[in-house]
């Protein structure tokens, strides 16, 4: 299974089995290989080299299908609950441009003191286990050899449970994790002491095992009331998870900043993110950027989100971003669908490599509001340090709710979190280690008396008992199941025929799902407007209707309302009628063969039919029609008698009749057909002529029926009937 | 913490004459006062879930791992160190590390342990 094509199914069967055995193939983080690429007539310069099999932006269909890779990892969140469905969203992802895959757990792991185990459903994420974490590391290698670039697998160590994970993502080829302490303290009430303890080992593992580490700064401006008053004390918690890993072991340059551009439009925007950016990246300068997206002032339109993440993202391009993570516009309403994380990649592969190179035009100026600011923004962060000192230090000022006020550091307005040292979960669990504490294993943090037993261990202490998991693989304990009611093979039985047999039903996020959404407007007030929604969707025969998204276009002239709701039939794909494939050659080629066999189109509408746009469309350069590709035509206009397009082909010396036919009354269109074939075949012409119908009525196989070379209908584009002409002729020319 | 309004101008007085390299580098200097005592914390403790972090990486499951923990936490002996323990219940009895740490979680060399370690004392 490792060398899949792109048309064939990730057979997630085929990735459990097995899986005891299953040995993740490396350890650690990958960067992209940034360097200039030349692609086409295009330089990119901010950019890392091309994938082997990828989606390319839909407007790359007129440049070529090209799909530079700008230079930043980019992430993605993929975490449905059901992590069987999430490796399909991951290879989808990985497709347009994804190499970072970030893992959410399930609601409540963080306060579970231990490790999950087996493949439980999750809400608002997934259980992470052992097992999942090794189908999904195991389906990412399969993925990774397929798009021909590493993909970064990541999840959380945090919570009461962080070192074992930590372990965990270490034995399971995990590369990345978010570690940071003060994101238990503040946002997860875990106690203060245990969690810098735990932290330390996490870390100490994490550096072994060369991961990135992101840290958790970034919850302070989704927390605060004014997420753009907290950019002091941002700094300091950047720096004091940062200074700590790096003091801990981990390489500079795997200790990554998870940095939000804190406000959004309508606060002006750049004029806020824009100095904090540059104070951050000037005062942190020694770690890598992991740039995120802003969820705070996201709501439910989807397009609001993705001009906040586009300015995001020009940020990003101002300044710098090593990873570059994407927030799915739907965020704001629900747990991210399929299509919104492709569009999120979408978003920041179109928008960097759209800014590529934006620095060698502009720069930022070196005076002015944006230095002063910045400055303004340091001098803040300082100050808010210098009090913590004087405070007695970081549990102190959580104690006092120094941290997370609403008020922009030193203003205080007593809203902060604060946090009793001996408080929270998992408080008073902290031992003091003995003179003869000892842990025989590798990347072990702190005091361990080794020499008690062997002083030539010291630098090895997991020779003590012949090598850890770490150096031994073999030696990590593989748990299957642990719950016979909840797992990954029941809910895959209950979609089965989804999945191996010939059933199809519209899906958001699980096989099978059936849920679609529907785009609404109606003439009236908002509060009548959502009634009337929820009482299509009803009638359309949906059930589970639910409001998810309301814009008021005007308070009484009217609203637009987005529903989602659950299908209730399948589809069988084998009752499914396909229309013909047209098959389309590049612009290139047919204007090449053009030049060298000069080709001439005699069109207009057929008998007593007014109707020309139709035509024009696939004639005109305009319109993208045939004349785009070196085709000359000459338009005989509308209401043109059948004869008159024979003579007039002969006449011109043309090789192509294109007729177009609209009215289908009384089978006009039909008649037409045979009438131009009978013609030409009259005047001795027809084995010279390429004859082609269309219209809204027409199809290919209706036409082809009635003597036609080809039919076109309804949507049919100027490169279909180009590259149907250059086929045909080369044909009849051989 | 008590409300205050913004006095920045008047807590920055001694920032202000700093170059922005200055600065940057008082800030460093203040982030390593904030870390140390942390630093030294981690150093000096321990905990369950570290403790269970060692004996996964000597190849217990988490299941067993959490069963040797509790045990040996009950009895006071994490402050030795869990994977301590079964090394010693291993060289003890010459038996392998995941015999040893099965031998503890069923509570059958606790009292090895404690007399190894004269915690009776």
């Amino acid at each position: 299974m490792n060398n899949i094509k792109p048309n064939e199914k990730l057979d997630v069967r085929e990735i459990l089995k097995d899986l005891d055995k299953y040995v993740p193939r490396k350890r650690g983080w990958v960067w992209r290989d940034i360097s200039p690429q030349q692609i086409g007539e295009f330089t990119y310069v901010q950019a890392s080299p091309g994938l082997k099999n990828y989606v390319p932006l839909p407007s790359a269909r007129s440049i070529g299908n090209i799909d530079p890779q700008p230079d930043a990892v980019i992430t993605t969140e993929i975490a449905s609950g059901r992590f069987e469905d999430d490796i399909r969203r991951m290879r989808m992802a990985a497709y347009h441009g994804a190499d970072h895959i970030m893992v959410i757990r399930t609601a409540g792991q963080s306060h579970f003191d231990g490790l999950l185990e087996g493949t439980p459903q999750g809400i608002g994420g997934i259980p992470v286990t052992r097992k999942q974490l090794r189908a999904q590391r195991r389906a990412l290698d399969i993925i990774e050899e397929e798009v021909g670039r590493p993909i970064n697998y990541h999840s959380y160590v945090s919570g009461v449970a962080g070192p074992e994970i930590a372990v965990l993502f270490t034995e399971e080829g995990v590369n990345g994790a978010h570690q940071d302490p003060q994101y238990n303290v503040l946002y997860r009430n875990i106690n203060a002491v245990r969690s810098f303890v735990d932290a330390a080992e996490s870390k100490m593992v994490m550096a072994y095992a060369s991961m990135a580490q992101i840290d958790g700064a970034h919850n302070a401006n989704a927390t605060a009331r004014d997420a753009w008053k907290v950019m002091p004390e941002l700094l300091v918690q950047h720096i004091i998870n940062s200074r700590l890993s790096e003091r801990i072991g981990i390489k500079k340059e795997n200790i990554c900043l998870s940095t939000v551009p804190p406000a959004a439009s309508p606060t002006p925007d750049l004029k806020l993110n824009l100095p904090y950016a540059v104070a951050l990246r000037e005062f942190l300068s020694d770690y890598k950027m992991r740039a995120q997206m802003n969820t705070k002032y996201m709501d439910s339109s989807t397009r609001e989100a993705t001009v906040t993440h586009v300015l995001n993202l020009l940020v990003s391009r101002l300044t710098s971003a090593d990873i570059q993570s994407t927030i799915t516009p739907d965020e704001g309403r629900n747990v991210p669908w399929h299509i919104y994380n492709i569009e999120a990649l979408d978003t920041a592969k179109q928008a960097m490599v759209g800014m590529d190179d934006l620095l060698s035009m502009v720069s930022l100026k070196e005076d002015g509001y944006l230095q002063e600011k910045k400055r303004e923004i340091q001098e803040r962060a300082v100050l808010m340090m210098e009090e913590i000192i004087e405070m007695g230090g970081y549990f102190s000022a959580v104690e006092a709710g120094m941290f997370v006020d609403s008020g922009e550091y030193p203003a205080r307005n007593g809203d902060g979190i604060s946090r009793d040292i001996n408080g929270g979960v998992g408080a008073g669990t902290v031992v003091e280690r003995d003179i003869d504490y000892m842990a025989p294993v590798t990347a072990h943090y702190g005091y361990n008396n080794i020499e008690q037993y062997d002083k030539s261990a010291i630098d090895d202490p997991s020779s003590l008992i012949n090598g850890c998991t770490f150096e031994k693989p073999e030696l990590v304990k593989f748990i299957d199941e642990l719950d016979d009611t909840d797992n990954v093979y029941l809910r895959m039985d209950k979609t089965e025929q989804y999945r191996s047999g010939n059933l199809l039903k519209p899906e958001v996020q699980w096989l099978g799902d059936g849920t679609i959404t529907v785009d609404l407007f109606f003439p009236i007030g908002v509060r009548a407007a959502e009634a009337a929604a929820i009482l299509t969707g009803k009638k359309m025969n949906l059930s589970n209707v639910e409001v998810i998204h309301k814009e008021i276009l005007h308070p009484t002239e009217g609203t637009r309302i987005q529903i989602k709701g659950n299908v209730n039939f399948d589809i069988d794909i084998d009752q499914l009628v396909l229309p013909e494939e047209i098959k389309v050659h590049s612009e290139d080629e047919i204007l090449k063969y053009v030049k060298d066999f000069p080709i001439k189109v005699v069109a207009g509408t057929a008998g007593n039919d007014e109707h020309s746009v139709g035509i024009r469309e696939v004639l005109d350069i305009k319109h993208g029609g045939v004349e785009k590709y070196g085709i000359k035509y000459e338009y005989l206009g509308t209401s043109v008698p059948i004869e008159k397009f024979v003579d007039a082909a002969i006449e011109t010396k043309s090789q192509v009749i294109m007729m177009s036919t609209i009215i289908s009354h009384d089978d006009t269109h039909y008649k037409n057909m045979n009438k131009l074939h009978n013609y030409a075949v009259e005047k001795g012409v027809r084995d010279k002529l390429i004859l082609i119908a269309g219209g809204t009525q027409v199809t290919p196989e209706i036409a082809r029926i009635n003597n036609m070379d080809q039919g076109f209908g309804r949507g049919t584009k100027g490169i279909q009937i180009a590259s149907f002409i250059l086929d045909k002729h080369r044909e009849m020319n051989e | 913490m008590k409300e205050r309004i913004d006095d920045f101008n008047e807590r920055r007085e001694h920032l202000k004459g700093m170059s922005d390299a200055e600065l940057r580098t008082y800030f460093l200097e203040l982030s390593d006062k904030l870390v140390d005592p942390l630093l030294e914390l981690a150093y000096k403790n321990t905990s369950k879930s570290i403790e269970r972090s060692v004996l996964l990486r000597m190849g217990f499951s988490s299941i067993e791992a959490k069963g040797i923990v509790e045990i040996l936490n009950e009895n006071d002996l994490l402050r030795k160190g869990t994977g301590h323990c079964v090394y010693i219940v291993a060289n003890k009895y010459n038996i392998g590390i995941h015999d040893a740490g099965l031998l503890i979680q069923n509570s059958d060399v606790i009292d090895y342990l404690m007399e190894y370690f004269k915690v009776y004392e």
